[in-house]
């Protein structure tokens, strides 16, 4: 509770704010436009692309972005590897902002958002994998929420709930990867009901496992990517722990990430190979295809290895922003651009700029929110009075 | 929006039915689902079509849909290829597909209501249900609006309203269900002048299907468009022109909806059994790891400990068997000296008594004395 | 037709629902099993 200045220092007009104001205001009008004019307001979706941005984006990339949470939380704790502590706080904080927002995001996409509870209180869609997926993530949610309550708890000075939350997180840990597991691949196998609109290339029966394996890439590539950018702009906030730590966070995550990619890369093969799509590769959607697999599967891959091999935490950090674009582009080849690949190309989707505004929006929300919390809650300092407790 | 009761308890419902229902289920083991016997559906035979937009119009008045922008007259709409919308459930299409010079060949294009309805599998308040008599109905007042119907459908038909910012709705042909429950024909079958679409039941449907095809090999392809697509569609087409040239996707294959998803739903529960048995395996393993070390640590500390205690206690015990062999070789020592005295004093005495028989008696005395110095030693 | 299943979907419907119960149960069960399990370590 002792610093409440922000990092900037004490004039509310930086360029930063002035930026992050503006798009608040703009997100404040499309926010009225959607809720006055309905989707079409606002929005170039149609009959033939009912999924645009706000899932392709907001929801799939956000959701799998939002994977440093549960892949950190289980290296400490499950895992036991213990000298990842300091970055567990910053994980869990960034995974349930992102998933905060994710459900925010959705409330714009929906066309009834006060009845996104009504697949649980009304009547259960069983058979769905949206059933699935929001069923997890609003679990997911809480779970993430009690995991977080420490840092806040400790900023309000409760000590006797933080000790209870706190004696909670193995089983909060084993819940949380257990939710994850499901709800991220989930998330892949939506598409398994549309094989006739997902472009071969992309689509196939295990495409949930793509999307968990890609997930924890992204996690691990989150992890490494955020806490060099709180690295930049949060340094004076950070304990020497973290300070300790923090290389070597990103060299273990590093290797970690180039293996799983490396995984991933050969089950991505196996998909060519058990549908026998290797004939799709010599066409126009073969090279965009190659162009994920190489550029944005294999590269990072590669990167991360000398990265983690020659000890270069700078060539680490950097490869991680070429790791989650790598995650964006699959995404949105699974849910914009190979989606409805059959359609002429003026049935085809492409983002109205309101929606673009909406996603930006919703991430500027996340940053600021995350910056008020670091810079006023031991996420990337331990409080003084629990020092003693690992 | 409001919640009845029975929408309220269908998580037990849902339950209750597995339950009631676990015996037949059973019974059909091997998990084939031929859809309701007596369902419904209508054959469009796209041969008769001749594209007048009548069915267009009578749906148009028996959902109450707003008007048409130009009239149903009107067929100059044909000239671009349509698809359904919120406002027309049904709209036909013209194609050129017969080749240069030949007729036109016209479709109809509405919800064929599928046998395993992908919307229905795909939507996750249940919003729609195939029913017995056929039609896919669909409940607006549970429907989120999450679109995901419009995902899964094959055959692109669910429309949205997208302009309404309260009450958006997901639009698409009823199979004119409440029609049919009052005994009437759905509105396009009853205004079509050429009997291009018949209701019935849908295995009647197939046989005149059949037999029509068997009667006019020459005009027919012989496959019927819905028997097999997807699972099944209540709403079945034959057609004098491929199917693929009218716009209709032959790739669909056969697999209903359903199936398509049971393999990642089914690993769900299976995820849920054993990650916490794995996870919690790997974490006792990994704290296990650190206790050994943990007592590896306190064991090497107590082997040093233990060390330096028995080199004292050996040094102790050296200098005790040091003392006790000083006091061994101190005792051999007196005890030798006094042997050799008591010799000596023998041989003294000896010759004392060669000496002098009379002096006995110190010879006695002598003899004590030596007894004397080996009990002192 | 009560109590007669005659699509795979409202198959998958019933078993599905079922599942997710015996879902939430296992989630439950499994902390206080592990509990009892261990209650007697040291
Ligand atoms: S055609 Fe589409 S909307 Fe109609 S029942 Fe089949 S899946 Fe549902
Ligand atoms: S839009 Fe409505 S009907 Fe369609 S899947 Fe979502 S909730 Fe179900
Ligand atoms: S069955 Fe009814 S709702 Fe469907 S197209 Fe015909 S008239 Fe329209």
């Amino acid at each position: 509770m002792s610093d409440t200045r922000t990092p900037t220092g004490g004039t509310l007009l930086t360029p930063f704010n002035i930026v992050a104001g503006l798009i608040l205001l703009i997100g404040a009008v499309i926010t009225v436009l959607r809720f006055t004019g309905g989707l079409a307001a606002v929005s170039n979706l149609s009959d033939y692309n009912p999924w645009g941005l706000w899932i392709g984006f907001d929801l799939l990339v956000g959701v799998a972005l939002a994977a440093g949470g549960f892949v950190t939380s289980a290296a400490c704790y499950i895992f036991g590897l213990k000298r990842y502590h300091s970055a567990v706080r910053p994980a869990i904080l960034t995974a349930f902002l992102g998933y905060a927002l994710v459900v925010f995001a959705l409330h714009y996409d929906v066309g009834r958002p006060w009845r996104l509870p009504y697949p649980f209180i009304v009547q259960p869609g069983t058979t769905s994998l949206l059933f699935e997926v929001g069923a997890c993530v609003a679990l997911y949610l809480t779970v993430l929420f009690i995991e977080y309550t420490p840092a806040a708890l400790e900023w309000l000075g409760l000590k006797r709930a933080r000790s209870i939350v706190v004696k909670l997180t193995l089983l909060l840990t084993i819940f949380g990867v257990v939710l994850s597991t499901l709800h991220q691949s989930s998330l892949g196998a939506l598409f398994l009901i549309a094989p006739s609109k997902l472009h071969p290339l992309w689509y196939s029966a295990y495409l949930p496992v793509y999307f968990f394996i890609s997930a924890i890439i992204a996690g691990l590539s989150m992890v490494i990517f955020e806490s060099s950018m709180a690295h930049k702009y949060f340094h004076d906030k950070m304990d020497d722990t973290h300070l300790a730590e923090a290389d070597g966070v990103a060299l273990g995550f590093g290797k970690a990430a180039s293996f799983v990619l490396f995984g991933y890369f050969i089950i991505k093969v196996v998909g060519l190979a058990v549908d026998n799509n290797w004939h799709y590769l010599v066409s126009g959607w073969g090279a965009w295809y190659l162009v994920e697999i190489i550029g944005f599967v294999l590269l990072p891959c590669y990167l991360y290895a000398v990265g983690a091999r020659d000890k270069n935490v700078k060539l680490i950090r950097r490869t991680s922003g070429l790791a989650v674009l790598g995650i964006v582009l699959n995404r949105f080849n699974i849910s914009l651009i190979a989606f409805n690949y059959h359609l002429p190309s003026s049935e085809r989707y492409f983002p109205h700029w309101m929606e673009i505004g909406i996603s930006v929006f919703v991430v500027t929300v996340g940053v600021l929110v995350y910056r008020f919390i670091v810079t006023h809650m031991p996420i990337l300092y331990e409080h003084p009075d629990y020092k003693e407790e690992h | 929006m409001a919640i009845t009761r029975r929408k309220f308890l269908s998580w037990m419902g849902a339950a209750g039915v597995g339950v009631t229902v676990g015996k037949s289920a059973q019974a059909a083991s091997n998990k084939h689902f031929t859809g309701y016997p007596d369902g419904m559906g209508v054959l469009h035979d796209i041969a008769r079509c001749v594209g007048c937009r009548s069915c267009e119009a009578a749906c148009n008045t028996v959902n109450q849909l707003p008007p048409p922008e130009t009239s149903f007259k009107d067929l100059a709409v044909l000239d671009r290829k349509r698809r359904t919308t919120p406002a027309e459930y049904t709209v036909v299409n013209r194609f050129d597909a017969a080749g240069e010079g030949s007729k036109p060949i016209y479709s109809k294009n509405q919800c064929n209501h599928c046998l395993e309805p992908a919307c229905a599998s795909a939507c996750f308040v249940k919003a729609f249900s195939k029913s017995e008599e056929g039609a896919v109905v669909y409940d607006a007042s549970v429907c989120v609006g999450c679109r995901y119907c419009m995902i899964a459908c094959p055959f692109e038909i669910p429309t949205y309203e997208y302009d309404k910012a309260l009450t958006p709705r997901v639009m698409k042909c009823t199979l004119c269900h409440p029609r049919v429950q009052e005994g009437k024909l759905p509105g396009c079958v009853e205004s079509c002048p050429t009997e291009a679409l018949t209701f019935g039941k849908r295995e009647d449907l197939l046989k005149i299907a059949r037999e029509r095809i068997r009667r006019n090999p020459d005009l027919y392809i012989d496959h019927i468009y819905g028997e097999h697509e997807m699972g099944g569609t209540s709403w079945l087409y034959i057609s004098n022109v491929p199917f693929r040239d009218i716009g209709m996707r032959e790739d669909l294959g056969v697999t209903p909806a359903p199936a398509l998803t049971s393999g990642a739903l089914g690993s769900v529960p299976i995820v849920v059994g054993l990650w916490p048995v794995l996870l919690t395996g790997i974490y006792a393993i990994s704290q296990r790891k650190d206790k050994v070390a943990e007592e590896e640590q306190a064991l090497a500390v107590e082997a040093a400990r233990t060390a330096t205690q028995d080199e004292a206690a050996a040094e102790l015990k050296k200098t005790l068997e040091m003392k006790e062999k000083e006091k061994e070789t101190a005792v051999n020592m007196a005890v030798k000296k006094a042997l050799e005295e008591a010799a000596k004093a023998q041989e003294e005495a000896a010759q004392a008594r060669e000496e002098a028989a009379p002096e006995a008696a110190p010879e006695v005395q002598d003899d004590k004395d030596a007894k004397q110095t080996e009990e002192d030693s | 037709m009560e109590g007669q299943i005659f699509t795979l979907q409202d198959f998958m419907y019933s078993t599905k629902s079922i599942t997710y119960l015996v879902i939430v149960a296992a989630l439950i069960l499994f902390p206080i099993f592990w509990r009892f399990l261990t209650s007697r370590d040291e």
